[in-house]
This record gives C-alpha cells, sequence and structure tokens, in this order.
C-alpha cells in the first residue's frame, strides 16, 4: 500500500504550487504599487516569468550545457577524456548497429505513420461511421507504450512448429500453411515488428492532424474540380495533397523525431537484445549498467545533433502554413 | 455549398425509373466497397491486439500458455489476474504511485506555466521575443540531452527516488508546451476587453485570475490532460530518477519490471497489469476525446 506520508506530500504539493505562486504574483502587485512607474516594464514581467524560468533553467537550460561538458569528461567526471567519448561513437559496433536500427525506425515509422494516417484521414471522411473509425486508431495513442508493448508482445508470441500457437499472428500464419515466425527474435523481422508497434502506437496522431487539415481544404475546390471531370484520385493527387504538403511535412518531422528517442517499446520488447539496440536504449545502458556518464552524454549529444536537421524543417514548414498557423 | 449546384440527374427524379436508381445506388455501393473493405482492415488492426489482450486478462494461467485467446469460449473466464495482480503484485501500490506522481506535476505545470504564458502573452517587455523563442526551441529538445546531468544532481543532493524530485523533473520538462500552448491561447483573447479592465482600475494580478483564467477553459482544459497522459505513460523518466525500488514505481515502470520477471511463468499477470496501466487513459480518452484531441492538434503546433 502507499504510505499516508506520501499521500499527504502529494496533496501538499498539489496546492502548496499553485497557492505560492498566487503569493508571489500578490507580493509583486505589492511591489509594483510601491515601485516607481518607469521599473514595471522592465521588472514586472521578469517577475512573473521568474516561476518558470528557474525550473526551467534548472531542468533543461544548464543541463543542456552541461551534458556538453559532461561529454568530454571521464566515466565520472573526474578528469578529462578528450574526445574518447565521440571515439567510441565513432568506433563501437554497438554505437553502429544502434544507428543503423534508428536509421530504420526514421524511415519506417514515418513512412508508416503517415501513411496509414492519410490512408484513414482520407477515407473516413467518405463514409457515416468516420468517429468511430477514427477513434479505433487514435485510442493507442492514448495509452502508454509499454502496455502497447505488452499487447504486441501476445500478439508476436511465438511456439515451434506443430505446437498449437498461441499468439495472433502466428496463429493466422500457421492456418494459411506457413511456418510460424519468432517475430522478436528474428533478425530479419524483429526490428519491423518493433516499429510496427510504433507505427501502431503514433498513426492515431498523424491522422488526427491530417484530418483536421484535410477538413480544412475548401469544398469548392473539389467540386469545381469535380466539374471539370476529375476521378476521384485525380482530386486527390492535384487538389486535396497539394492542400495537405505543408501539414504532411510537420507531422513527418514530429513523427521522425520520435524514431530518434524511441526508448520504451525497446526497452520491454527486447531490451536491445537480437541486435534491436536503439540509441536511446543504448544511453540508458551507459548510465546505469556500465555507469559511463561521460559516454551516456556523448550519446546524448548525437541524438540532438541528428534531430536537430529534422528541427530545422519542421520550424521552417511550420512558419509555411502547417497546422494551427 | 452542394445544394447551389446544379444536379444532371434531377430530370430523372420526375420520371418513374425507379429501377434504374436502385441500379445507381448499387454501382455506388460497389465503388465504395474498397473504402469500406480498407476502413475495416484498419479498424481490425487497431482493435484486435487490444481486445485479445483483454480477453486474456480474463483467462487462467494454463489456458494463456497452451490456447490462444480467440479459443476463450472452450474454458472458463475468472478475474483472478486483476486480484492477483492487484492485491499480491504491487499493483495497487503502483496505481497509488502513478496518481501520486501525474496530479501534483500536472498542477504545478499549470499553475506555473499560465503564470508565464500570461507575461508572454499580454505583458510587452525587451526580451519577450527571446525568451518565447527560447522556449519554443526547448520543447523540441529531445529529453535524453538533459538526463545525465540532472541525475547527477539528484544523486548529490539525495533527490533521487523521491516523490518531489520526479515532481519537479515533470514541472521542468513539461513547461515548454504548457507555457507555448497556453501563450497561444491567452494571446488570442480580446485586447479591448484587457483595456477595459484597466481602465476601470484591475491590476495586473486581476487581469489575469478574473478575466483571463475564467475564458481560458478549453485551453487550461487541453494542456492538463494532454500533461496527464504524458506523465502518466513516461517510462523513461520514471525509470531514471526514482531508481530500483518497487515501492515507488508507477504503474508503467511495474509493468515493465514485470515483462523482464517473467519468462514463461506469470504471463498472466502481464495481461491484467497491462490494463491496469492503460485504464485511466482509456477512461480519459473516451471521456474527454474532444479536449485529448485537441490537445494532439495543439502539439503539432510546436
Amino acid at each position: 500500500m502507499v504510505p499516508t506520508t506520501r499521500v499527504l506530500a502529494a496533496l501538499t504539493f498539489t496546492v502548496a504550487v499553485p497557492a505560492l505562486v498566487l503569493g508571489w504574483l500578490w507580493v509583486v502587485g505589492r511591489l509594483e504599487a510601491v515601485l516607481p512607474h518607469r521599473f514595471h516594464r522592465r521588472l514586472v514581467p521578469w517577475l512573473w516569468l521568474a516561476p518558470a524560468l528557474v525550473p526551467v533553467g534548472v531542468y533543461l537550460a544548464w543541463p543542456l550545457a552541461n551534458t556538453v561538458w559532461l561529454s568530454l569528461r571521464d566515466a565520472g567526471s573526474r578528469g578529462w577524456a578528450g574526445l574518447d567519448n565521440y571515439r567510441y561513437l565513432a568506433t563501437s559496433a554497438e554505437v553502429h548497429t544502434a544507428l543503423r536500427n534508428n536509421l530504420l525506425w526514421l524511415v519506417l515509422l514515418t513512412g508508416g505513420c503517415l501513411g496509414a494516417g492519410l490512408l484513414v484521414a482520407v477515407l473516413t471522411d467518405r463514409v457515416r461511421y468516420e468517429a468511430v473509425a477514427k477513434a479505433a486508431v487514435v485510442l493507442p495513442t492514448a495509452i502508454p507504450f509499454v502496455a502497447g508493448a505488452v499487447i504486441w508482445r501476445f500478439m508476436y508470441q511465438y511456439r515451434p512448429p506443430g505446437l498449437p500457437q498461441t499468439g495472433t499472428l502466428n496463429a493466422v500464419l500457421t492456418a494459411t500453411g506457413a511456418a510460424p515466425v519468432a517475430w522478436l527474435v528474428d533478425t530479419r523481422t524483429n526490428n519491423g515488428a518493433l516499429i510496427g508497434v510504433g507505427v501502431w502506437m503514433t498513426a492515431g496522431f498523424a491522422t488526427v492532424i491530417l484530418s483536421a487539415a484535410l477538413k480544412a481544404v475548401p469544398a469548392e475546390l473539389h467540386e469545381a474540380a469535380r466539374i471539370d471531370g476529375a476521378g476521384p484520385w485525380q482530386v486527390f493527387r492535384h487538389v486535396t495533397l497539394p492542400h495537405l504538403r505543408p501539414t504532411i511535412l510537420v507531422t513527418a518531422t514530429l513523427v521522425a523525431v520520435s524514431a530518434f528517442k524511441a526508448f520504451d517499446i525497446v526497452y520491454v520488447m527486447t531490451n536491445g537484445n537480437y541486435r534491436t539496440d536503439v540509441i536511446a536504449n543504448l544511453m540508458y545502458r551507459q548510465l546505469f549498467v556500465d555507469q559511463h556518464d561521460g559516454r551516456a552524454s556523448a550519446i546524448a549529444v548525437l541524438l540532438t545533433v541528428l534531430a536537430v536537421p529534422i528541427l530545422i524543417v519542421n520550424a521552417r514548414a511550420t512558419r509555411a502554413g502547417g497546422p494551427n498557423r | 455549398m452542394t445544394q447551389t449546384l446544379p444536379r444532371p440527374e434531377a430530370p430523372a427524379a420526375t420520371r418513374p425509373a425507379p429501377v434504374r436508381s436502385r441500379r445507381d445506388g448499387r454501382t455506388r455501393a460497389a465503388r465504395r466497397l474498397p473504402t469500406h473493405l480498407v476502413l475495416l482492415l484498419f479498424c481490425g488492426l487497431w482493435t484486435v491486439p487490444v481486445l485479445g489482450l483483454l480477453v486474456s486478462s480474463f483467462r487462467p494461467a494454463y489456458d494463456i500458455s497452451t490456447t490462444g485467446w480467440w479459443r476463450a469460449g472452450e474454458g472458463i473466464l475468472t478475474l483472478d489476474n486483476y486480484r492477483d495482480v492487484l492485491a499480491t503484485s504491487g499493483f495497487g501500490t503502483a496505481l497509488g504511485n502513478s496518481l501520486l506522481i501525474t496530479v501534483p506535476a500536472v498542477a504545478a505545470m499549470v499553475a506555473v506555466g499560465a503564470v508565464a504564458a500570461f507575461a508572454l502573452a499580454r505583458m510587452s517587455f525587451a526580451g519577450r521575443r527571446a525568451v518565447t523563442v527560447a522556449m519554443i526551441a526547448l520543447l523540441a529538445l529531445p529529453l535524453q540531452m538533459t538526463l545525465v546531468p540532472v541525475l547527477r544532481l539528484y544523486n548529490a543532493t539525495g533527490l533521487t527516488g523521491t516523490f518531489a524530485g520526479i515532481w519537479l523533473v515533470h514541472l521542468g520538462f513539461g513547461l515548454p508546451f504548457t507555457v507555448y500552448l497556453l501563450r497561444t491561447f491567452f494571446a488570442g483573447l480580446p485586447e479591448e476587453m484587457f483595456e477595459a479592465a484597466a481602465l476601470d482600475g484591475a491590476s495586473t494580478l486581476t487581469a489575469f485570475l478574473r478575466l483571463t483564467l475564467p475564458l481560458s477553459g478549453p485551453a487550461l482544459a487541453s494542456v492538463a490532460i494532454f500533461q496527464f497522459i504524458w506523465v502518466w505513460n513516461d517510462l523513461l523518466i520514471a525509470l531514471i530518477f526514482l531508481g530500483g525500488d518497487p515501492g515507488v514505481a508507477p504503474l508503467t515502470v511495474a509493468v515493465s519490471n514485470l515483462v523482464s520477471a517473467t519468462t514463461g511463468q506469470g504471463w498472466q499477470l502481464l495481461t491484467a497489469a497491462a490494463f491496469v496501466a492503460m485504464a485511466v487513459p482509456m477512461v480519459i480518452f473516451f471521456a474527454l476525446q474532444r479536449t485529448f484531441v485537441r490537445g494532439l492538434l495543439a502539439g503539432s503546433g510546436k
């Protein structure tokens, strides 16, 4: 059972933080009343920002710089390591395997989510049960990745040929006469199987965004194209798709960044075994199993450097008229 | 729009031609058939895995390990897995921990975030743009980039494994998104309203508490729900900052521990455990689907 003290502490925190923020704003208000007017514009906004800037500074801004520094230090950060940790990145086979897998995640997760999301968004737009069909695809975006991983461990379950299969996929396979596949162990299928879970969990996100963008395409354009004799495919290809382009690009970058950060699914389903390791999982192991803070930091730097080009594309596409803007 | 356009079939309606119109209906249905089939396939792929686990969670251990869930009808159904998971495997505690981690973290995020968002949206000062851009940039930062220094800080100060520690981590990591989303909403509120309030002598605090917050219910709900689900579903931060003590583990960590602990034995518990971990997000999803979807959409605008 959860100790009562913990419940009380949680209740206190829940009430105390908003109360403290209010108290702080009251103090700022008093200050505003006594301070000469010319200080208002210069000081008051920063006093309002302070409660947020402090945690953001401690948990995001300072660590950002510190990680770069740590990546140049040795395992326990007792001395300088020069570029040793980056040499490890360049020469270690496990890093290369992880990078290759992340590249696979990048391509297949992005392609899979966008493809599925676009298909579901376009097709549900034409049927009466749109809400139900979309809810089915969007639901997994709300549940923990851990739960999705458990769900799919049961789907992928493998038993040797001859025994009755308990996993849904292998049951279907053997029913058609094919041999069962050890999805998560076989190196030909396991990365695809893991990414498949990622697609299953994330496609709903793409569906929601693309579906909203689709509704924003002016109906007159569709009508006009149809009157001009365009078939459904041509309407999609020449009217809908060009309108969706900026949204597709923004969604693609968001999914692509999540492909670099993939951790939960791999950690729960294979823990990086059978050559399914990814960068985030490797970093976790360097941090806790090998206790090498320098290497863990270098991996984090690598991950961030890889994500930056995608984020630049994202920023440009958002400005060029992505969703919400 | 469609009503104003000429309908080519209109004259046909004056003539009695029921046979033809029924045939038209049938060919139209045939043309729509691929759409329905593809959607059926998608709905199946997205719901059958969940259904399979749900059915399995009511099956006894022996049945789960010998036959597939689709043959549940031949055996018995039982609540034993849920009883065992909640009572003996520590999942009752984990459920409590998840709640005690999530609720305070989200409350703090929304309270602190709303104040900062108000400053960025409704006050003009030198450096406003710089802070806004910095927040958006930090929003996109891979979390991994911050983990090692924060963990070292926590180990040095004894915050590792404490709930206060993890509330503050979530607060720091969640703030950029909260501020970003609320800032956009606050900035969209009508300027005249604030001018009128200022003329009436309302203070900044009054404009925030009496004017802005009451009008921002949907935005506050969206961000709170989005962050609630995010914190509830988090595995990585809990794994790193709560340490190995199962007594403080939230549901996500408890499920992942159970996965690594069970190789063959105890499979049946995993089914119920996953459903316990999913239950709260699923209830939120079905009850507040619109608000949740609005949060997802806002998330894409980052």
